[in-house]
């Protein structure tokens, strides 16, 4: 397991995201209303970039064909390629959350003088003290899903 | 969107598999800019006070609003602007380049094809003929177009394939799949007669305006239903094809079936094999089994590619068609484009990953 | 013995030898109507007379119909066979009228007929009800006339009608079928109030066939995509003389498309391809696939399940000779639950007394 500073905390404003990588991953970091994210860039279909998505709702229809319940607004991304849809909390994605989902990294808000006193890895980010900072931890490799249905 | 992107490395297209990409849809950026100048003072009038009327009721938009805007990737559009598919540059670094497309065959949507009006539809096909020339092949080598036509019309769409005869900037013949009378009907043939005279295969792009509903049983209410449709489409202007006897009249036509997908084909040659077993008598020109005929004249460009859930039953598939009759294409800047990358849900060998990918394309076009 | 004794088939079809045949059974304005009028036979241009596929050359008689009284189906249909069950499905063409009160004085005489001139005649015999799908309304005020009549096993539509069968304006017909325990069949035929192709109407008979599949398409997309099974959760569907193989492409496209498409309709929460195992029922012929070693087994690796397919002979239809009515390779214990158990599943009232 290993953690690493990627930006400061208001680099990335609530509803916002920023694409970082991190040990050669991509990896999409979101605000929601400052809870924060981390997707790797990477659909788990084909590839694309998760971080060009637009983020929207999610519409179910509890069972009744015709009701559009609408929730949870801001917390779903869709791939920009085929639509495919991922909650940012968890990665997983909307049709078969069970089988399908992009890899999800743990982000937390540290403050600056956490960050200095280390272990944290910082290599691209000027850290001072006054500020706050976010931090991807990368651990070891969950369980993988698949890749291409 | 507030997006800020780091330095990211461009992966390096030289290192992949060189591809051809048999479904490329380009777009002009502005019709005053780029294709007015190939049209007439008349039509450019009727242009701008009619606009372009297909056999369908929104002038601007399609019957079943699409999933994403312009049916397009979203992160298809220029930096500069316009509509995705509508920038050269950025085409080329988004696709032609990292994925080390090798030849790439232009189709145009919305281009002429299927108005109401023939003879806006005949001049403004000219127009994109010669659009494709001075905005894309021209400057790109590596794309080809396609011969727009008004295939509504026969003689003047008969008129297009034998003026762009010889012309090394066009592969194809272009047509669109859902056609106001099936494709086999003998309105159609003076086309194909032309084409092969041309020794231009002739490609038929899913979509269209022919006005009948999506599907032989009334109108669906969903794109996803149309989009799945466009395959049945497509399967019926083949079975018309094969049950008039396109193929035998004109021994040498190839054809083309772009974006409709290609798993179903073998249960359609099966059952257009049984239906000729047993009434062999009522199309007496038709004096082979379709699924020979099929199986010597029809390739089909492979995306949107079907993905079964055990993905090695897609090998079975490929071995009922023939691997040397399906030809790679992404369909770019779509939606549904398919990544040469990952696309392909099995492992082929070398040479029929080659095949797949470029050589069968290459072949078929007389690039070889 | 034949290899088929025992089975159940699911899809025969009894001809209604004339239009005189349906007076008795009419209310007497609808049969003064028929005489006044001069109301020609409702055949179709599906099946026509005398082409090949329309009757078996030995199933075919020197006069008349094939398949037009309860002797010649006892003798051609059921004792070659073994059949321990045949469901008829008769293909009048009620649905093709243009009136919702003719169909459906027609739908009633059609079923009527069948019930005192087959099912009362032979105990093995059960059938489909035939409504006017013009007008749910009448087509449920028919299954409920027949609803008691546990010989009345499923309800039939055309695959091509006039709109899509998943639309909403069909579900009262859902909704009373699924009440009463019936089974939805949809056969192959078209009620021609569009061209079959979505590219205009063909010029042969053999292209009219051949769209058929694609109309198959189209209402499987159609039945999953609209909700119909969300919503009628205890809904089978049997799909007759659909081809068959043309079924696993269709679905992988379908799921393909979903995966991106699924908020357009959000009470689509399950994959395609598995609706269509718990909802969808086929049966077996026509199989379209020529007989080559491996393959069906390859074709039911690509179904997923073994409990989809259901026996049928699609009697008087000409699809195959003699008696090899089961695909080439088929192993012993699939065939057994094609012609027994997955009948038996797929219409719940095939396991009731079959009571008048």
């Amino acid at each position: 397991m290993s953690r690493h500073v990627v930006a400061r905390a208001d680099e990335i404003p609530p509803g916002g995201r920023k694409l970082v990588e991190v040990r050669g991953r991509p990896i999409v970091i979101f605000n929601l209303g400052g809870d924060f994210h981390g997707l790797l860039d990477r659909c788990p279909h084909q590839g694309g970039p998760l971080s060009r998505g637009r983020l929207t709702g999610l519409v179910e229809a509890d069972g009744e064909p015709g009701r559009y319940c609408w929730s949870r607004e801001g917390e779903i991304l869709r791939c920009p390629w085929h639509g495919w849809e991922f909650d940012i909390r968890t990665g997983r994605s909307r049709c078969e959350p069970d089988r399908i989902g992009t890899r999800s990294y743990d982000v937390t808000i540290e403050p600056g003088a956490a960050v200095l006193e280390g272990p944290l890895k910082a290599e691209t980010v000027d850290v001072s003290v006054e500020d706050s900072y976010v931090v991807v931890t990368l651990g070891p490799p969950p369980a993988p899903t698949e890749a291409n249905p | 969107m507030n997006l800020q992107v780091l330095n990211r490395k461009q992966q390096d297209g030289r290192t992949r598999l060189a591809i051809a990409d048999c479904d490329i849809h380009p777009s002009p950026k502005s019709l005053e800019v780029e294709i007015y100048p190939y049209l007439s003072r008349r039509w450019q009038s009727h242009l701008s006070t009619y606009g372009m009327i297909y056999r369908q009721g929104f002038p601007t938009g399609p019957a079943f609003p699409k999933g994403q805007p312009d049916a397009a990737r979203r992160d298809a559009y220029p930096p500069g602007g316009g509509r995705p598919g509508s920038d050269l540059d950025f085409m080329r670094e988004q696709h032609l380049d990292p994925n080390n497309v090798q030849l790439g065959i232009l189709n145009p949507l919305r281009s002429g094809q299927g108005l109401q009006n023939g003879d806006l539809a005949a001049a403004y096909c000219r127009a994109v003929n010669e659009w494709q020339v001075a905005e894309w092949t021209s400057r790109e080598p590596r794309l080809k177009a396609s011969v727009m036509v008004n295939y509504e019309d026969a003689v003047s769409s008969v008129a297009e394939i034998d003026r762009l005869a010889g012309n090394p900037n066009f592969a194809q013949v272009l047509l669109l799949s859902r056609t106001a009378e099936p494709l086999g009907q003998r309105r159609y043939w003076p086309i194909y007669e032309a084409a092969c005279r041309a020794g231009l295969p002739v490609a038929v792009h899913a979509f269209g305006y022919g006005g009948s509903p999506v599907t032989g049983g009334g109108w669906p209410s969903y794109y996803i239903e149309e989009m799945v449709g466009h395959a049945s489409n497509s399967q019926s202007l083949l079975a018309s094809m094969v049950f008039e006897g396109v193929f035998e009249r004109f021994p040498t036509l190839r054809l083309i079936l772009v974006e409709a997908g290609f798993a179903w084909l073998p249960a359609l040659a099966w059952r257009m094999d049984r239906a000729w077993n047993r009434m062999r008598d009522e199309v007496p020109h038709v004096t082979r089994p379709p699924s020979e005929l099929v199986r010597e004249h029809v390739w089909l460009t492979t995306q949107p590619m079907e993905e079964p859930e055990h993905r090695a039953d897609l090998l079975d598939i490929f071995d009922w068609i023939g691997r040397d009759r399906l030809l790679f294409a992404t369909d770019y800047p779509h939606w549904d484009y398919d990544d040469p990358a990952h696309a392909l849900p099995v492992r082929l060998g070398a040479a029929d990953r080659e095949q797949f990918f470029l050589g069968n394309a290459r072949r078929l076009y007389g690039l070889d | 013995m034949a290899a088929t004794a025992g089975a159940i088939d699911c899809d025969i079809h009894p001809s209604v030898p004339g239009i005189e045949a349906l007076l008795p059974h009419m209310e007497p304005h609808w049969r003064d109507a028929v005489v006044q009028r001069g109301v020609h036979e409702l055949e179709t241009i599906a099946y026509p007379a005398r082409a090949p596929l329309t009757a078996r050359p030995d199933w075919r008689p020197d006069h008349g119909r094939p398949a037009a009284d309860i002797d010649t189906i006892r003798a051609q249909a059921l004792d070659p066979f073994g059949t321990s069950i045949a469901i008829c499905n008769c293909l009048y063409g009620v649905q093709l009228l243009m009136s919702e009160d003719l169909a459906a004085a027609f739908a009633t005489a059609v079923n009527r007929w069948v019930a005192t001139e087959l099912l009362d005649r032979d105990p093995r015999l059960r059938a489909a009800i035939v409504i006017p799908t013009q007008s749910p309304d009448l087509a449920v005020r028919e299954i409920e006339r027949w609803a008691d009549d546990d010989r009345f096993v499923s309800v039939l539509m055309l695959v091509m009608d006039e709109m899509p069968l998943g639309r909403r304006f069909y579900w009262p017909i859902y909704a009373a079928a699924v009440g009463a325990g019936l089974a939805l069949c949809i056969h192959a035929g078209s009620t021609y109030k569009h061209p079959v192709t979505s590219v205009g109407w063909p010029s042969y008979l053999a292209e009219d066939y051949t769209a058929q599949a694609a109309g198959f398409h189209a209402v499987v997309t159609s039945l999953i995509s609209e909700g119909v099974f969300a919503k009628f959760p205890d809904l089978v569907c049997v799909l007759a003389e659909s081809g068959v193989t043309w079924l696993p492409a269709h679905l992988w496209r379908l799921t393909k498309f979903w995966r991106g498409l699924r908020a357009e309709v959000p009470w689509v929460v399950h994959t395609p391809a598995e609706i269509g195992r718990q909802h969808l029922r086929l049966t077996l012929q026509p199989f379209d696939a020529p007989t080559a070693p491996g393959l069906f087994e390859r074709v039911m690796e690509h179904f997923g399940s073994d409990e989809m397919l259901l026996f049928s002979t699609d009697y008087p239809h000409w699809q195959f000779d003699g008696t090899a009515v089961l695909p080439d390779g088929i192993p012993a214990e699939l065939a057994r639950k094609i012609m027994v158990d997955n009948p038996r599943k797929a219409y719940p009232r095939l396991s009731k007394g079959g009571q008048a």
